[in-house]
C-alpha cells in the first residue's frame, strides 16, 4: 500500500507541472494589463514603468515562469500585487475557511442525499420515490446565487436568525462561525445532494436486485438489516469515489457561494486575484487547487480499496 | 427522535444568540481595501479606513473648502514657490510617538523618495521641505502648485509614525500606526479592518465610538442585506433602485453628497489608429452625439434621480463649474443637422464599457437617444481591468469610464487634456488649453483660476474629446441607533460627533 501511494503521487507531478504552464499561460492571454490594474487611477506613464520594472513584468515569459516555479521549489510563492502580503501566508489564511466550509456543506450533502437516495430505492416508484426525485431536481436545477440571495432575505433580513454574511473563525467564536456558516453550506450543499442522492439511489436499485440480497431476504432478515447491513455497504463504492469527485465541484461551487455570501475563502481570493491581475495569487492558488483534488482522488482510491477488500489483490 | 429534537433546540439557542458589541460601529464597505499605506495605497474603500486611521495636514468640509487637521493654519509666499504650515501642538502618534515637524519632513520625503510611493506625481511640485520649528515646516516649490495644499487633504497629508515607518519600510501596510482618531487592531484579507479608539487622541472628545470594523462586501443587495438585518450599523455606495425602500423603512436613514467626480465617455481623437473614424476626426459629430443625450433622463431612468445631470468635469453644485455653460437640453434636431454638416446620414460607432449593470444600463439608454440622430452604437462590454488597458493604449472609439474626482479642479481636468497629460486617453492636445490650465495651476487666486478653466472648458466644450454626462452621488445608508453622521463630496466616513445607541 505505501508503495502504491508514492507511485501515485510520483505520477501526480507532472500533471502539476502542466498545470501550472498553462495557468501561467492563460493569464498571460488574458487581455488587461496588471500593472494598470494596480495604479488604479494613478495610471500616469511613470508609475506604470515603475511598477513594470519592480515586479518584472518586462522580462520574457520563460524567465518570468522559471523564477516563479524557481520559487515554488523553495516555498516562496511570491506576494501579492495588491497587498504586498506572500501568497503562501495568504493561501494558509484562506483554505481553512473553504475547507470548513466544503466540510459543512458535505456534511449537508451526505446528510439529504444518502437517507434520500435510499429511501427513493427503497420505495422505488412510489409517491417517496417521486418527493425525492423531485427535490432532488430542484437541487441540482436551482442557481446557488438566487438560492443564496433569497435565503439571505427570508433568514436574515425578514427572521433574523442567522447572519447574512461573512465569516468567524471558529477558534475564535465557535458557535458564531457555525451559524455564519449553516447557509453558504446549505445552499452549497444542495446541488451535491441532489447528485448523491440520484447515484446513491441507482448503486442501491443495482445492489439490491443482486442474487446475495435475493438471499438474505429468504434467509428472513428484516428490511433494515437487508438495506443498511447488505445493500448499502456494497452500494457505498461507487457513492465514496463520487464524493472524492464532487469534492472539485464543490471548489468550483465555493467561488460561487463565496461571493454571495462575501466569505474570505479560497474562491473569493481567486476571483479578486483574476479581476485585480494579480498573477501570484492566481497561480498559488490554482496550484493548491490542483494538488488538493489529485489528493482526494488519492484517498478515494485508498478507502475503496479499504471498504473493497476484493480490490486490494489489484494493487 | 431525542437527539433529533436536542439538536433542533440547540440550533434554535445559538440562532437566538445574535452578536451585539456596545459601541462597537460596524461599516459594510464596497471593495476590500488595498496595502493599508498612504504612501502606497490606490483603493476608495482605502480612503474611508484611512479618515478614521490616519490623520492628514489638512481636511474638507463639506463645501469642499480646505479646513486645519494637523496643520493649524498656513501661508503661500507671494510668488507662489514657497508654502509655510504651522502644526497643532500636541499630537502623538499611535505608538507614542510626538507629532511635529520632523515628522512632517519624514513623511513628505517619505511620500516623494519612497520607490513603492504612489504618491510622487501628487507631490511632484514639491523642491524641498524643512523644518522651520518646532511645530512649522517650510515646502519650498520648483514652480507655483495651486492644488498642492488640496492633495494634502488626501493620502499626500497623511502623517504616519516616523518611527514605525522606520521599522517596518515597505512593509508599514501591515501593521500601520499613524495619529488619527482610531488605532489598528487586526486585518483579515476580503473579510475585516478592526480598529479600536485612540484614547491620546488630540481631539478625542469628540470621538463617541470605541471600535470600528469594515467589512468588505461588493454585493449591493447583500450589503444592504446586513444592514437591515442588524449586522451593520452604516453601509457606502447604496445603489440607487435601493434608495426608495431604504428611505421607506423607519430602521434606517440615509446620507448624501454630490461626489467630486464624473461619469464620462472618453472619445479617441489621437491615441493611435482608431482614432480614425468619423467620430474621432470631426468636432461636429462628438458634438451631435452630445448632443442626442438626454442627461436628466438618464439620471431619472438609471439612477432614479440620484444622481446629479453634467456637462462639466465639475458638478453643477461646484464653485468651479462654468454657469455660462449649463447642463443642455436633448436636441435631436440639432443633432441631426450637424451630422448633416458633417457629411454624414448615420455613423457607425464602437463604444466600450464595463460590464457591471449600472453602466451597461445607462449605454443602453444612451445608445437608444443617440440612435434617433443617427449614430449606430455597438456597445461592447468589457470586464474593467480590460477596458482600462484598451483605454489606456488606445486600442478603442469611444470608452465610458468615471472618475472618483479630486479636491483641487486641477486634478479632475488637467493630466487629462494636456497634451502630455498623464491620463490623456483621447489623445486630445491643444496648446491653448494647455495654456489655460497651466495659469490655473500657477495662481491661487481663485478668480484668476476660475477664468482660466471657464476659458479651457469653453474649446473643451467645442472639441469634445470627452462628453461628460454627469456625477455620481454618495449614497450612506445607516440604521436608526447611528447619529451624527454626515456624507462629505468625498464619499469619505467621518466619525468625529458619530454615536451609536445600540
Amino acid at each position: 500500500m505505501p508503495i502504491y501511494i508514492l507511485k501515485r503521487i510520483l505520477g501526480a507531478l507532472p500533471t502539476l507541472l502542466i498545470v501550472s504552464v498553462l495557468v501561467f499561460l492563460l493569464q498571460k492571454l488574458l487581455p488587461g494589463d496588471p500593472v494598470l490594474a494596480l495604479a488604479g487611477e494613478e495610471r500616469d506613464p511613470a508609475t506604470l514603468a515603475l511598477l513594470r520594472e519592480q515586479y518584472h513584468l518586462n522580462d520574457p515569459l520563460v524567465t518570468q515562469y522559471f523564477r516563479w516555479l524557481g520559487g515554488v521549489l523553495t516555498g516562496d510563492f511570491g506576494i501579492s500585487l495588491r497587498t504586498n502580503q506572500p501568497v503562501l501566508e495568504l493561501i494558509g489564511q484562506k483554505l481553512p475557511v473553504t475547507l470548513q466550509l466544503a466540510a459543512m456543506s458535505m456534511i449537508f450533502a451526505m446528510l439529504i442525499g444518502i437517507p434520500a437516495g435510499i429511501i427513493a430505492a427503497v420505495k422505488k416508484n412510489t409517491l417517496l420515490d417521486w418527493i425525492a426525485n423531485i427535490v432532488a431536481l430542484s437541487g441540482l436545477s436551482i442557481p446557488n446565487f438566487w438560492l443564496g440571495i433569497m435565503l439571505i432575505l427570508l433568514v436574515s433580513v425578514n427572521l433574523g436568525w442567522l447572519p447574512a454574511s461573512g465569516y468567524e473563525s471558529p477558534l475564535v467564536d465557535f458557535w458564531l462561525s457555525i451559524k455564519t456558516m449553516l447557509m453558504p453550506a446549505f445552499v452549497l450543499g444542495t446541488g451535491l445532494a441532489a447528485t448523491l442522492m440520484r447515484h446513491t439511489r441507482s448503486a442501491m436499485l443495482g445492489v439490491m436486485s443482486a442474487d446475495y440480497i435475493r438471499t438474505a431476504r429468504a434467509k428472513g432478515l428484516s428490511t433494515s438489516e437487508v438495506v443498511l447491513t447488505h445493500s448499502f455497504r456494497n452500494a457505498l463504492l461507487p457513492i465514496i469515489t463520487l464524493s472524492a469527485l464532487l469534492f472539485g465541484e464543490l471548489l468550483a461551487g465555493a467561488v460561487l457561494t463565496e461571493q454571495i455570501f462575501t466569505i474570505p475563502g479560497f474562491g473569493k481570493l481567486i476571483v479578486d486575484a483574476v479581476f485585480n491581475r494579480d498573477y501570484a495569487v492566481v497561480q498559488g492558488v490554482v496550484l493548491c487547487t490542483a494538488v488538493g483534488f489529485l489528493l482526494m482522488n488519492l484517498i478515494a482510491d485508498v478507502l475503496s480499496v479499504i471498504m473493497n477488500p476484493r480490490m486490494r489483490s489489484a494493487l | 427522535m431525542k437527539r433529533l429534537s436536542l439538536t433542533a433546540t440547540a440550533l434554535v439557542a445559538l440562532m437566538a444568540a445574535m452578536p451585539a458589541a456596545a459601541n462597537e460601529l460596524r461599516i459594510g464597505l464596497q471593495d476590500d481595501p488595498d496595502v493599508l499605506d498612504p504612501a502606497q495605497s490606490r483603493t476608495f474603500v482605502g480612503r474611508i479606513v484611512y479618515t478614521a486611521l490616519c490623520d492628514k495636514l489638512v481636511d474638507l468640509d463639506q463645501d469642499v473648502e480646505i479646513v486645519p487637521q494637523l496643520a493649524t493654519d498656513w501661508t503661500t509666499s507671494e510668488d507662489g514657490l514657497s508654502l509655510v504650515m504651522n502644526l497643532r501642538d500636541g499630537v502623538t502618534f499611535h505608538d507614542g510617538t510626538p507629532f511635529d515637524a520632523e515628522a512632517v519632513v519624514y513623511n513628505i520625503n517619505r511620500g516623494m523618495t519612497l520607490p513603492e510611493s504612489r504618491r510622487k506625481s501628487e507631490l511632484a511640485s514639491i523642491a524641498s521641505i524643512e523644518a522651520t520649528g518646532p511645530l512649522q515646516v517650510t515646502f519650498t516649490l520648483t514652480a507655483p502648485d495651486a492644488s498642492l495644499v488640496a492633495q494634502l487633504a488626501d493620502r499626500a497629508g497623511m502623517m504616519i509614525s516616523p518611527t514605525a515607518a522606520e521599522e517596518m519600510g515597505a512593509d508599514f501596510g501591515s501593521n500601520p500606526v499613524c495619529s488619527g482618531p482610531f488605532k489598528f487592531v487586526e486585518r483579515i484579507q476580503q473579510d475585516r479592518i478592526v480598529l479600536e479608539k485612540f484614547d491620546d487622541y488630540w481631539n478625542a472628545d469628540n470621538i463617541h465610538i470605541d471600535r470600528v470594523t469594515y467589512l468588505p462586501i461588493p454585493d449591493t443587495t447583500v450589503r444592504l442585506a446586513n444592514l437591515r438585518s442588524g449586522q451593520f450599523d452604516m453601509i457606502e455606495r447604496v445603489a440607487a433602485p435601493d434608495v426608495a425602500s431604504v428611505k421607506a423603512d423607519p430602521d434606517l436613514s440615509l446620507a448624501e453628497a454630490v461626489g467630486l467626480g464624473y461619469m464620462a465617455i472618453y472619445n479617441n481623437v489621437g491615441n493611435g489608429d482608431r482614432a480614425d473614424n468619423p467620430l474621432g476626426q470631426d468636432a461636429r459629430v462628438r458634438q451631435a452625439f452630445s448632443m442626442a443625450i438626454d442627461r436628466e433622463a438618464l439620471n431619472q431612468v438609471v439612477f432614479e434621480g440620484t444622481a446629479k445631470a453634467g456637462n462639466q468635469p465639475f458638478p453643477p453644485n461646484s464653485r468651479w463649474y462654468d454657469q455660462s455653460n449649463p447642463v443642455p437640453e436633448r436636441d435631436v434636431e440639432g443633432a441631426k443637422a450637424l451630422l448633416a454638416e458633417a457629411g454624414y446620414d448615420r455613423v457607425p460607432i464602437v463604444l466600450q464599457h464595463a460590464n457591471n449593470p449600472v453602466v451597461t444600463q445607462t449605454m443602453q439608454v444612451i445608445q437608444a437617444m443617440v440612435a434617433e440622430a443617427g449614430f449606430d452604437v455597438e456597445l461592447r462590454a468589457t470586464e474593467f481591468a480590460t477596458l482600462l488597458s484598451e483605454q489606456t493604449a488606445g486600442n478603442y472609439q469611444m470608452s465610458r469610464s468615471d472618475w472618483s474626482g479630486r479636491v483641487d479642479p486641477d486634478g479632475n481636468i488637467h493630466q487629462f487634456v494636456t497634451c502630455d497629460g498623464g491620463i490623456n486617453d483621447a489623445g486630445y492636445c491643444n496648446p491653448e488649453v494647455d495654456e489655460h490650465l497651466n495659469a490655473a495651476r500657477a495662481t491661487q487666486d481663485f478668480a484668476e483660476r476660475k477664468a482660466n478653466y471657464d476659458a479651457a472648458g469653453k474649446i473643451l466644450a467645442e472639441d469634445l474629446p470627452i462628453i461628460y454626462l454627469g456625477h455620481q452621488t454618495y449614497i450612506f445608508a445607516m440604521d436608526d441607533g447611528v447619529e451624527g453622521f454626515e456624507a462629505y463630496p468625498d464619499g469619505m466616513i467621518r466619525l468625529e460627533g458619530v454615536t451609536d445607541a445600540d
